[in-house]
């Protein structure tokens, strides 16, 4: 490196040269990668901040649980109690956890006995896809908004339009499934754009803080659902409960499963996420629309003197995320919901959306593998029941995501070196 | 105070910042330290105030050698610092930022305003620094501001050496004056300075000697006697041309007319207020004034950034009025904006993407939407040559970019599509010597090939230096427009607002001095420094 073309600016912070005293003799691959261990880079502070999790989740089911705090009661003359026991219901609460999630060990036992078939084995990780598949909309949702500096909070209600959308589509026409399905979908996509358009405009054209208005209209939708479902128009004409009619079998998306067991749930949704994610990650680096999202997202002053119009980048985007939190709606309508929707439904994909993208760090890659991870605690979590507290699957998305938006904490507990560029913490602007 | 450093080195990794220093502060001694930016002056300041620790090398003080493990240390030792970028709490009083760190207490931890005050009293009457105590420091100009940070110097516990760093990038002439004499006066009254700047004219008006520093390396000891060209030409390290060579313009059509142009800005203030201007194709029209007399407002409404309450604006013969800046663009309006960080640059993009930032989306950058990384990547490799940008490459991001190599990412910008009329505000603000000479003898070779050029500028040797026509701003109306060889004085008086005649007729013998009080403060005051 030419000396003359390094400035002031860009040496690196006072507390890191030492690191690099002797720049000439090349450090050894194993050098480096200890080093990169010990650094507070995104990745590793990902990684620590899942051990880290994992590990106040071991704590706390330690604490919670009767028979274990009973043995700690007498730690001083017998520890080998206490230590085994905290052992034991550490152990079998992740390893349920893990059997829900991806692979029963059980099942393998039980088809070489005859009493399972290939399709038990694949349970998990078809519950834990299913759950997934909402979360990488609903991630992408909030992940694209972030990078135009936006904090999209109205997932939720944007999902909801999504998921009525799609479902009146799905049960008011009748067509061949190769164009129902579609039509369905893009119905879904439509109704959550048109819902999460809304703060766009509002903060064009009058300022209005679009997390504000957003959660406002997150209300607006969770009560509009309630209302729509009991119109004679949406509500279920056999049930007397508050559901909805049932889709078309020509509108529900096929199950990817299907072929081996007809009650695995993943279904088409999952490739239409990973389409979605590709498109994402498209739309960012590669196309002019991106680069508006972007170049706002970090600096709108200089992007209005460019020319950009920043009112109407913020609409489009919001928009675009709404479109793709409806297409989560149309997963759930036309997916495990095509038998009716309720209240219930939509659960709370919507919010978990934001954690999801803030753990992906709004890249479309980060956000398959968080909604991925997330879908698989909660699917773990449910099948876990009663051993696991249902509980656990929250608590650790909770602390996971407190780690990773303070990646400071991180460094901090474990003493990692500070990196190179500086830690990366993401971050709405106006907060 | 005498300040001695022998062999002063500081090494980042393998990049050498500062390189065997050796300079002696003598007792009462201004001792400017003379470099461009990136030169190591930075660096060598903040080992001498204990944020840095010397790779090698010692620091003596009054011929004992010393050790700082912090600023704490240097305080204690008798050394102040004058931050280039204030470090004040802004809500806070003078008195209560002076005593920040270091409050006046009746015990218990209970304040005593009283002490404060009377502290900030004894300092200021025993170096001549007028301050009021309880004037609240957000609401001050920014060369009193400036007058905070150094009674905040002098109040440590013996201050004897002030380190004063890059102390007039944001100041205006007339307080940059006043400062000057400040300094004079605190050497004479036995403090020692040790003065960091890039600005040769100051250096010559105050220092007692000069060292210069290049590439982390002293380079020349010179004395005040020392021309300009002289300090310059050690700097950069070739002859450099402090003066433009051009030619007499060859004013053609109008290339921009404004007509009683009125903005209301947001508190209800009229922040420009009928202002006539016009600007034709081949000239360069120099706009001095003190900041914030409405230039920023102005230049934005060019671009079409801020909507107008009336008057009109009319670019190369077209109404623009209802034009968004993207149109104005396309038809030819090039923009250097004054603030650089936040209007100029996306410092996370990177200097490719910055160099088409307002052509991104037009061939041959992109199709049909979208973005053609080969042209936009040839493109900057293009400007990187042409432009003399020094980059590690297109890809690197433009934050690690010196300010001078920011600016010039932008002048590139500006420069490599067809134009009609460009506007520039403060073009060479925070830029070093070498890129100030070259940006200046771009934008006469952009007047030459037709273009109408609006040169913004507080510093008045660049309007001097470029401008074929003067115009005064005071108040957001132009007070007056005059030829390029109009003394400095008429100059300095139309830019505090009296009238054009009343400014040539005023005896010759008043020096343009310090504008009083009010007037300043409601001049700075305008400004947009906290955006």
């Amino acid at each position: 490196m030419e000396v003359t073309v390094t400035t002031e600016a860009d040496k690196p912070a006072p507390e890191q040269p030492e690191a690099e005293a002797k720049p000439e003799q090349r450090p050894s691959f194993m050098v480096l990668f200890g080093r990169y261990l010990t650094e507070a880079n995104s990745v590793m502070v990902t990684i620590y901040s899942l051990l880290l999790a994992f590990l106040i989740g071991a704590v706390l089911l330690i604490v919670s649980d009767e028979t274990v705090r009973g043995t700690w009661s007498y730690f001083f003359s017998r520890p080998g109690d206490a230590l085994q026991a905290s052992w034991e219901v550490v152990a079998n609460a992740y390893i349920s956890l893990f059997e829900g999630a991806i692979l029963n060990f059980n099942t393998l036992d039980r088809m070489a006995a005859g009493t399972a078939d290939v399709g038990d084995l694949l349970r998990p990780i078809s519950e834990t896809l299913t759950y997934a598949t909402p979360l990488i909309f609903t991630g992408l949702a909030v992940g694209l908004a972030f990078r135009a500096g936006l904090f999209n909070i109205g997932a939720q209600g944007q999902l909801i339009f999504g998921m009525i959308g799609a479902l009146v589509i799905g049960f008011s026409l009748s067509l061949p499934a190769a164009l129902h399905i579609p039509l369905a979908v893009i119905a879904g996509a439509v109704a959550g754009a048109a819902f999460g358009a809304v703060p766009g405009v509002l903060k064009a054209t009058t300022g209005a803080h679009e997390v504000i208005s957003s959660i406002m209209l997150n209300n607006i939708a969770a009560l509009f659902l309630v209302w729509a479902i009991g119109t004679n128009f949406m509500h279920s004409e056999t049930r007397s409960e508050l559901v909805t009619k049932p889709v078309d079998d020509s509108a529900a998306l096929p199950g990817l499963l299907g072929f081996v067991d007809d009650s695995l749930r993943v279904n088409l949704a999952l490739v239409i996420g990973i389409a979605a994610a590709v498109f994402v990650w498209w739309l960012l680096s590669k196309s002019t629309f991106g680069y508006r999202i972007r170049a706002v997202g970090f600096n709108e002053h200089a992007s209005a003197t460019a020319g950009m119009n920043i009112g109407r980048t913020y609409t489009t985007t919001m928009a675009t995320a709404g479109g793709l939190a409806g297409l989560a709606g149309a997963a759930l309508a036309l997916g495990v919901g095509s038998t009716g929707i309720t209240t219930n439904t939509a659960l709370e994909y919507g919010f978990d959306g934001i954690t999801v993208a803030l753990l992906g760090r709004a890249n479309p890659g980060g956000i398959v593998a968080a909604a991925l991870l997330f879908g698989a605690l909660k699917a773990g979590a449910l099948s876990a029941q009663p051993e696991v507290p249902v509980d656990m699957s929250t608590l650790l998305q909770a602390t996971i995501v407190l780690f990773i938006a303070a990646p400071a904490l991180v460094k901090a507990i474990l003493r990692l070196r500070a990196p190179r560029g500086g830690m990366v913490t993401l971050e709405a602007k106006g907060w | 105070m005498r300040l001695e450093l022998k062999g002063l080195t500081k090494k980042f990794g393998s990049f050498t910042a500062d390189d065997d220093i050796d300079l002696v502060v003598e007792p009462g001694q201004i001792h400017a330290v003379l470099g461009e930016n990136g030169a190591g002056k930075s660096t060598l300041m903040n080992m001498l105030y204990g944020i840095l620790k010397p790779t090698s090398g010692e620091i003596l003080i009054d011929g004992e050698p010393v050790e700082f493990t912090g600023p704490g240390d240097a305080i204690a030792a008798g050394i102040g610092m004058v931050h280039q970028h204030f470090k004040l709490v802004g809500p806070f009083s003078v008195a209560d930022n002076v005593q920040l760190g270091r409050e006046h207490t009746r015990g218990a931890g209970v304040l005593s305003a009283r002490a404060a005050r009377k502290a900030v009293r004894e300092v200021s009457e025993q170096y001549g620094l007028h301050l009021d105590p309880d004037a609240i420091c957000e609401d001050l100009p920014v060369g009193v501001q400036q007058r905070v940070e150094i009674v905040k110097a002098l109040s440590g516990p013996k201050t004897e050496l002030l380190i004063l760093d890059e102390p007039t990038a944001v100041l205006t002439p007339a307080e940059i004056r006043e400062l000057l004499d400040i300094m004079r006066s605190l050497a004479d009254a036995g403090t020692s300075i040790l003065f960091i700047s890039h600005k040769l004219k100051e250096v010559q008006s105050v220092a007692d000697t000069v060292t210069v520093i290049r590439r982390g390396k002293v380079v020349a000891e010179l004395e005040p006697g020392a021309s300009e060209t002289e300090m310059a030409s050690a700097m950069v390290g070739r002859e450099v041309a402090l003066t433009v060579d051009k030619t007499p313009a060859e004013p053609g059509e109008p290339r921009l007319e404004i007509e009683g142009l009125r903005v209301v800005d947001d508190a209800g203030v009229k922040v420009l207020d009928g202002l006539d201007l016009t600007v034709r194709s081949g000239e360069i029209v120099g706009l001095a004034g003190v900041e914030g007399n409405g230039q920023t407002e102005l230049a934005r409404a060019v671009l079409g950034l801020v909507q107008p309450d009336a008057g009109r604006i009319v670019i190369d013969g077209r109404r623009a009025d209802r034009e968004s800046p993207a149109q104005r663009i396309e038809r030819g309006l090039g923009y250097i904006p004054e603030d650089r960080g936040r209007d100029g640059l996306i410092t996370e993009f990177t200097v490719a993407e910055n160099i088409v930032l307002n052509q991104y989306r037009n061939e041959p950058y992109a199709k049909r939407g979208v973005v053609d990384t080969a042209a936009v990547r040839e493109r900057a490799a293009t400007s990187i040559a042409e432009f003399d940008i020094r980059t590690q490459g297109p890809a690197e991001p433009a934050a690690s970019l010196s300010g001078g190599n920011q600016q010039k990412v932008i002048i590139a910008r500006e420069f490599s599509r067809a134009r009609r009329l460009l506007v520039a505000a403060q073009p060479t603000r925070g830029v070093d010597v070498g890129a100030t000479e070259f940006i200046h003898s771009r934008l006469v070779t952009e007047r030459d090939t037709g273009t109408g050029v609006l040169l913004i500028s507080s510093e008045l040797d660049e309007i001097y230096a470029l401008a074929d026509r003067i115009a005064v701003i005071y108040n957001g109306r132009i007070v007056g427009e005059v030829g390029p060889d109009t003394p400095r004085e008429v100059i300095g008086r139309l830019m505090v607002g009296a009238e054009a005649g009343e400014a040539d007729a005023g005896p010759a013998d008043t020096e343009p001095q310090t504008p009083d009080p009010e007037t300043s403060d409601e001049a700075t005051n305008g400004g947009d420094r906290d955006h």
